[in-house]
């Protein structure tokens, strides 16, 4: 038997990352990921 | 070619694990020239997150740390200040929902650098010392309380969350990104405190655990594991065991770098996907399936090998 839900998720996942890419979330992690951390160094 | 050669073509890329995890290690930390700067890569494709826990503070990191990134989301998100972007964090949910969906929580065992890392430390010789099973939930209270919880309801003096689980726990990041920054950075040496020790503290005592157990943190803290290891049971990858060819002789279970009986639960949320076990089986009870194609290993009794 074929199985859906692993496709059911896949579609709904995707769409969820298409939104976070049209409201411009792209821009929000590359701007935190082109600074340094400093929680992440341990001096934050 | 015959039966014989393609179970063999099949079993190669398995029995390399190894080389595909330094592959993907040095691949999403290609940017080697950072590491004589002491500043980080920071080209317009670092936006693109990575199926795993790599800091993106490592100087020579291409992508984003999706659990970084989340608990980042999570902490600007306030709906009181008119400042706050108010980002949700759907990109980075959606794809590691994605990934998780497609492959489930192979990532860990093939592309994850700090996996690896945690895999050649077990390698030195001592005493090994196994944990019980109670231990893997504890990776969900982290994920939980320091990616999400406290992110969105711990605010500092400017009203904005912090990242937790990157600040007090996530040893990836002290290691890839702590250490190479402090060497190689003056103006960052200055800044050391209290929190950098402890930091190198916790790395320290990860290490030695590394050591002593099979990739203990991926198994009881990593909060990316935990996302992942959520889409096993419904992800496209499918693991798979043969009732009537398992003989419970255990050999899976000795060779698994997660320690998991997987004839007892073949899609547990704790399986990297390795597919070590497939290798191991000598009766090839052990098989994956993706996209309608099934592999399973070779049947060793079959052909007069044991």
């Amino acid at each position: 038997m074929r199985r859906k839900l692993p496709w059911v998720l896949l579609i709904v996942f995707l769409g969820i990352m298409v939104a976070g890419l049209l409201l411009g979330e792209y821009k929000t992690v590359l701007e935190k990921a082109v600074t340094v951390c400093l929680d992440c160094i341990g001096i934050g | 070619m015959d039966a014989k050669d393609k179970t063999n073509a099949v079993r190669k890329p398995r029995e390399k694990r190894a080389w595909y995890q330094a592959a993907f290690a040095l691949g999403l930390n290609a940017w080697l020239p950072a590491w004589f700067k002491g500043e980080i890569f920071q080209g317009g494709v670092k936006g693109v997150c990575v199926p795993a826990l790599n800091c993106y503070s490592c100087p020579s990191a291409l992508g984003a740390c999706p659990i970084g990134a989340l608990q980042n989301s999570f902490g600007g998100l306030r709906f009181n200040l008119s400042v706050a972007e108010k980002k949700f964090g759907l990109y980075v949910a959606g794809f590691l929902g994605a990934v998780g969906s497609v492959v489930g929580r192979m990532p860990c065992g093939w592309i994850c650098p700090f996996g690896f890392i945690q895999e050649l430390l077990h390698k030195i010789p001592s005493p090994k010392v196994r944990l019980p099973h109670f231990m893997s939930y504890f990776r969900y209270v982290v994920l939980a309380t320091m990616v999400v919880a406290l992110p969105l309801l711990i605010v500092d003096q400017f009203g904005f969350g912090q990242t937790w689980f990157c600040k007090w726990i996530c040893p990836a990041g002290t290691l890839e990104a702590g250490i190479p920054l402090v060497i190689l950075n003056a103006d960052l040496r200055g800044l050391i405190g209290f929190m950098y020790y402890w930091k190198i503290g916790l790395l320290v005592l990860f290490i030695g655990w590394f050591i002593l157990s099979r990739r203990p943190f991926c198994r009881t803290v990593c909060p990316l594991g935990a996302i992942f290891g959520l889409f096993n049971k419904g992800s496209l990858f499918r693991m798979a065991v043969d009732d009537e060819k398992c003989t419970l002789c255990d050999k899976c279970y000795e060779d698994c770098p997660v320690e998991i009986k997987i004839y007892e639960s073949p899609n547990t949320p704790d399986c990297v996907r390795c597919l070590k076990c497939v290798s191991s089986c000598k009766f090839g009870a052990i098989s994956y399936e993706f996209l309608g194609k099934r592999e399973v290993a070779q049947d060793l009794r079959l052909e007069g090998k044991t």
